[in-house]
């Protein structure tokens, strides 16, 4: 059975696209065939994130308006067979977005893929509410920050009113995404703690990634981070949060906490 | 826990979240329908100018959504010669 997930956050660059890149190319390494689908149209960047910038022909907007079949729009990932990509378009605005055209892009993409993951644009106008409209999960990435988590409450208030699910009188699962988290400056009491965000917003956490340099490094490169380096603490965030969104039990860790004697030294001292 | 944290400023994250819990609350009770201060502040000023005609820059409202109790203060200047509207 094909599940659609959005993921979201009202405010901008809290890590949505980084997120939608790792988690696709995560589910994708489980041999589940995974769309990611960018929904920011105007101001396209999955593509980017992706590595995929230099091979766009086609995308949504075209599908939507049939200057393009589907499968002329997919682009298939050059590093797993069962990673693919459908761009915004770069050129048009959000309004060419029509609900039925997105609606029939849905159902056909639910044929074909067990997972198909919607990169949301910021903001609650159009192009966030046709991301969630269609969703069965919703990941809401959140930094620990007063904006952040704001914006967040809110976007929570949409899925329970104005996804299709919500409409039926059925819930959309929904997934706290805590990122750009430092554990250092929490325990400071310079940030809010995990706990602090979770109490607030009183949604289940999924995983939660660690500021790292890796993420730049990744975005860099054009590779989902989960694929950049596997090894690295946000990659195993990733991980372990994708197999909690397929349905794994898996025990909630901060990746990069275990430090060592001189990792410890350090991070006080730069504290 | 450094020696340097007895000179240095109160830690911030406490007050985050504080102020969040106090405007979440706020806002969560105002979706789908209007809030209820700003519900009442525009109707107080409805029913003050059926009576007197107001002037805008004469009317200062202040609100303060506190975590149990809100305050809605309504300062209208109504000079000696304004106009009385027949009821």
């Amino acid at each position: 059975m094909a599940k659609v997930i959005v993921v979201t956050s009202g405010k901008g660059g809290v890590g949505k696209t980084t997120s939608t890149a790792a988690l696709g190319a995560a589910l994708a390494q489980r041999n589940e065939k995974t769309v990611v689908v960018d929904f920011d149209v105007g101001l396209r960047n999955l593509d980017l994130v992706m590595g995929a910038e230099r091979r766009v022909v086609y995308d949504l907007v075209n599908v939507i308006q049939g200057d393009a079949k589907l499968p002329q729009a997919l682009i298939r990932d050059k590093r797993l067979d069962t990673l693919f990509l459908l761009p915004a378009s770069q050129t048009r605005d959000k309004d060419c977005l029509t609900a039925e055209g997105v609606e029939r892009v849905m159902a056909e993409l639910r044929k074909h893929f067990d997972w198909i993951i919607c990169d949301s644009p910021a903001g609650i106008e159009r192009g966030a509410t046709l991301a969630m409209r269609h969703a069965d999960i919703a990941v809401i990435v959140t930094n620990p920050e007063v904006s952040s988590v704001r914006d967040s409450d809110r976007i929570i208030g949409l899925l329970d009113a104005k996804t299709e699910r919500a409409e039926r009188g059925e819930r959309v699962e929904k997934h706290l995404l805590l990122t750009r988290y430092d554990p250092v400056r929490a325990e400071r009491g310079d940030m809010l703690k995990v706990d602090d965000v979770l109490e607030i917003l009183s949604i289940p956490l999924v995983g939660i990634v660690p500021e790292s340099t890796d993420v730049l490094r990744a975005s860099n490169l054009g590779a989902p981070v989960t694929l950049a380096d596997s090894r690295s603490a946000p990659a195993l965030a990733y991980l372990d949060a994708a197999r909690r969104i397929a349905g794994e039990t898996v025990p909630m860790t901060i990746p990069g906490e275990k430090r060592g004697l001189l990792g410890k030294l350090f991070g006080r001292r730069a504290a | 826990m450094s020696i340097f944290r007895f000179f240095s400023k109160q830690t911030s994250a406490p007050t985050a979240r504080e102020r969040l819990q106090v405007l979440l609350a706020h806002e969560r009770a105002s979706v789908g329908h209007s809030d209820l201060v700003a519900v009442l502040r525009e109707e107080i000023l409805a029913v003050i100018a059926k009576h007197i005609q107001v002037d805008g820059d004469k009317v200062s409202v202040k609100m303060d959504r506190g975590e149990n109790v809100s305050t809605l203060e309504v300062d209208i200047e109504i000079p000696l010669n304004a106009r009385v509207r027949a009821a």
